[in-house]
Parts: C-alpha cells; sequence; structure tokens
C-alpha cells in the first residue's frame, strides 16, 4: 500500500513536471478557454446580464465539455510510445490510469475554475448559490477526467485520434452532462440546497461507475 | 434437428405473436385505442435489444480474458443486431407516439437517451473502422465495448426515471402492465419477448457463421 501511494505520488510529479517543462500547451488551453468565452460574449452581443439562465448555464457547460475533450485528448500522446512502454515495465498499469485521472481532475478543477471566473467576469453573474455552483464544478471535473481519460486512451491506439475522441466521448459524457446542468440550473436558482441531493447522488454514481471500468480494463488497452 | 429446435420455437412463437397481435381482442383504453397492440413489438424490441447488448458486452470481456478472434466476432455481430432492433423499435415507438402522445418524437428523456445509446453504439462501428490491426482492433473495441455498457445501463434505466418522462413506468408514471394489461394480453406479450430475443439470436448467428466462413477464406 505505502509503495504504491509513493509509485502514484512520483507519477504525479512526473505529470506535473511535464506540463510545468511543455508550458505552451497549458497556457494553450488557458487561452482556449478564455478565448472560447469571449468568442461567446461577442457572438451573443449582449450587455451584462441579459442571457436567460438557462442560456447562460448551458453555455457555460458546452464551453466545459469542448475544453475538457481538448485538454484530456492529448493526455496519451504527448508522451513518446517507447517511454510509456517503459512505465509500463516500472509499474502497474491501474496505478498508471489512476495517476492520468487524478491529473486530468486537477487539470481539469484549473480550467474549470479559470472559465467559470472569466465567464461571469464577461457575461456577468446571475448564480445564486455559489458554493453549490462550485461543487458543480468540482463534480464535474472529476467526471469529466473519469470518463474523458479512458476515451482518450482507446483514441490514442487509432489513426485519427481527434475526431474518434469527439464521436466517443460525446455519447459518453452525456448523461453526466445532463446531471450537472440540472445540479447547476438549481444552484444558479439558489432552490433548496437539498432538492439536489439525488442528482448529485447519481453523479457521484457515475464517477464510481467510470472509474471502476477505466481500473478494470486499461490493464488490456496499454497491452495494444 | 436437435440443436435447431429454438429456431422452430422461434418461428412458432412469431407466428403466433403476429396472428395474435393483430387480430387478438384487446382492452379499449381511452387515447390508446387500438394502438395497444404496439405493446406486442414495441416493447419486447427494446428488451430483447438490451439482452443482446448484454451478451455482446459478455463475449467482450470473454474476448479479452481469452484473446480468441471468434469471440470478437459473436460481439461485433450481437452489436450490429442490437442496433437493427434499435432503429426497429425507434421505428415502431415514432408510429406509437405519434398517435397516443401527437407527435413523432416528443422531446422524452427516454427517447433522448436511446438515442445517444444508438449513438455510442455507432461509434463503436466507426471506431472498429479505425482499426487495420486486426487483434488490436479486436482488443481496444471489446474495451469500448464494455465501457459503452457500462454508460448505457445509467443512461436507460437510472436518468429517465429520474425526470418526468411520457413512458409508462418513469418519472412517477405506472408502469404499463399495471392498469392496461389484461391477461390476455399477458399470454401474447411474454411469448413475444422471447420470440423476438430468439429472432435476435438467430440473425446474429447466421451472420456469425457468415464471419467464420469469410476468416476461413482468408487464412
Amino acid at each position: 500500500m505505502a509503495e504504491s501511494v509513493r509509485q502514484m505520488s512520483a507519477l504525479m510529479r512526473k505529470e506535473f513536471l511535464l506540463e510545468w517543462r511543455q508550458r505552451y500547451a497549458l497556457n494553450g488551453m488557458l487561452l482556449y478557454i478564455a478565448g472560447a468565452v469571449f468568442v461567446c460574449y461577442l457572438s451573443f452581443n449582449t450587455r451584462r446580464g441579459q442571457l436567460s439562465p438557462i442560456v447562460w448555464n448551458t453555455l457555460f457547460w458546452i464551453i466545459q465539455l469542448f475544453t475538457a475533450i481538448n485538454a484530456i485528448a492529448k493526455s496519451f500522446v504527448q508522451e513518446r510510445a517507447s517511454r510509456q512502454l517503459y512505465y509500463y515495465t516500472l509499474i502497474s498499469p491501474q496505478l498508471i490510469i489512476l495517476s492520468k485521472i487524478l491529473y486530468n481532475t486537477v487539470l481539469m478543477l484549473v480550467l474549470a475554475l479559470l472559465g467559470f471566473s472569466v465567464y461571469a467576469f464577461v457575461l456577468g453573474n446571475p448564480v445564486q448559490d455559489v458554493p453549490l455552483y462550485l461543487l458543480t464544478l468540482i463534480l464535474g471535473a472529476v467526471g469529466f477526467a473519469a470518463s474523458l481519460t479512458l476515451v482518450s486512451g482507446i483514441a490514442s491506439k487509432a489513426e485519427n485520434p481527434a475526431t474518434l475522441m469527439a464521436i466517443l466521448s460525446f455519447p459518453a459524457i452525456l448523461p453526466l452532462l445532463l446531471m450537472l446542468l440540472k445540479i447547476s440550473k438549481n444552484a444558479l436558482d439558489g432552490l433548496e440546497r437539498n432538492s439536489s441531493w439525488n442528482e448529485m447522488g447519481t453523479v457521484l454514481a457515475i464517477d464510481v461507475i467510470v472509474i471502476t471500468v477505466s481500473w478494470l480494463l486499461f490493464p488490456f488497452l496499454w497491452r495494444s | 434437428m436437435k440443436k435447431n429446435w429454438w429456431k422452430v420455437l422461434a418461428v412458432l412463437i412469431m407466428t403466433y405473436v403476429v396472428l395474435k397481435g393483430l387480430l387478438g381482442t384487446v382492452p379499449r383504453q381511452p387515447i390508446l385505442n387500438e394502438s395497444i397492440r404496439n405493446v406486442y413489438f414495441h416493447v419486447p424490441l427494446w428488451f430483447a435489444m438490451i439482452t443482446l447488448l448484454l451478451t455482446a458486452a459478455v463475449y467482450s470481456v470473454r474476448y479479452l480474458r481469452s484473446g480468441r478472434p471468434d469471440d470478437d466476432l459473436v460481439a461485433v455481430e450481437f452489436t450490429n443486431t442490437s442496433i437493427l432492433y434499435g432503429l426497429l423499435g425507434c421505428a415502431t415507438g415514432s408510429l406509437w407516439a405519434n398517435f397516443t402522445w401527437g407527435e413523432p418524437w416528443p422531446n422524452d428523456p427516454k427517447l433522448n437517451s436511446v438515442a445517444v445509446g444508438m449513438l455510442m453504439y455507432m461509434a463503436y462501428l466507426i471506431l472498429r473502422g479505425s482499426f487495420d490491426d486486426e487483434q488490436r482492433r479486436a482488443r481496444i473495441s471489446a474495451i469500448y465495448n464494455i465501457f459503452a455498457f457500462a454508460v448505457f445501463v445509467p443512461l436507460i434505466f437510472v436518468l429517465p426515471r429520474l425526470t418526468d418522462s411520457l413512458h409508462p413506468g418513469n418519472g412517477g408514471n405506472p408502469a404499463f402492465g399495471k392498469y392496461d394489461m389484461d391477461n390476455a394480453m399477458r399470454m401474447v406479450f411474454y411469448p413475444a419477448i422471447i420470440g423476438f430475443t430468439l429472432l435476435g439470436i438467430w440473425i446474429t448467428e447466421l451472420r456469425v457463421r457468415l464471419g467464420r466462413v469469410k476468416a476461413a477464406l482468408d487464412d
């Protein structure tokens, strides 16, 4: 147990170092989300606070979705195949997928919080229950990272990863996205907290299912 | 003959279901009227589809454990048949919805979930198309198939029940059997489920045999 925790932390350290050394990718993601928000702002061409809450909320999550797909798509392609083979000789594949999921969660959290603040800054912030909205962002980051990491692993083995990533992940992420939209709409309207518990339970259950499936299936994926 | 008894059974059941389903007496319900007969065709198609998808997922697991190409072939053919059943289920469903709910594709969570599920399985076919190496294709599509099934189940069974739905048995609606079906209808409905499932297995079996012949010819 202690050994695998040590290995996990080493892997996480490697992921962060790698990201830090190739800062253009990280900066690219940050610019991507800021740019997407700004494009939406200019396209709607509204003054602040004139979007209806449903449009405001949906638009935000669509931006999140596309950012997540773009950010996570590269988690298996940025390192060379031979180097990945080297990792696989060192540690168990389960630890690799867990560390990737964990790292992507952190990345998604950073992107989501940045996205939310830029979005609220330019398009106005109609959210009435901000802590609950932030909690939704966290749940969303975990869910997106968990379900997209395995999909990006699958897509990276194929000929045209970019297209495949999109068509494989849209349907797979949809149950999660619908639930998140619902909770965040509740937070937006400032409804009672306990009206969202059901959906929250569902999101957590989906996260658990997806992480378990990734844990079970990844050892088969890396062998090919 | 010994091995083919279930095909005879499928033919007998399906003949019975079609005759009895179109000619038998049904209770006259408001709004539903004669369209209640669709319960013999629309509902069993979905039941059979889910059984076939489960079988496909089981064969994908078997492929990952054993690595025999044959298991992969069986898994993909079961998925193909399920997609066919899904399309037929959508067609019969929109016919029914047109008469009872007023439009062929009402904005209903169950319909939308199913549409997403179908997209997921079509993506599976595209994923298969994008590999040249056969072993790699089999392995990775098996992984995706299991993953897709794990997402498909909450999509179909959990989500529609959390929101308001037009479908019976969802969103607080009573299930269909509770008020609308009488025992005469059950005598057709339950065999119909078995019949459609057997028919699906039969279609799959033919396709699998065709695939095996092709594989043997290639070698």
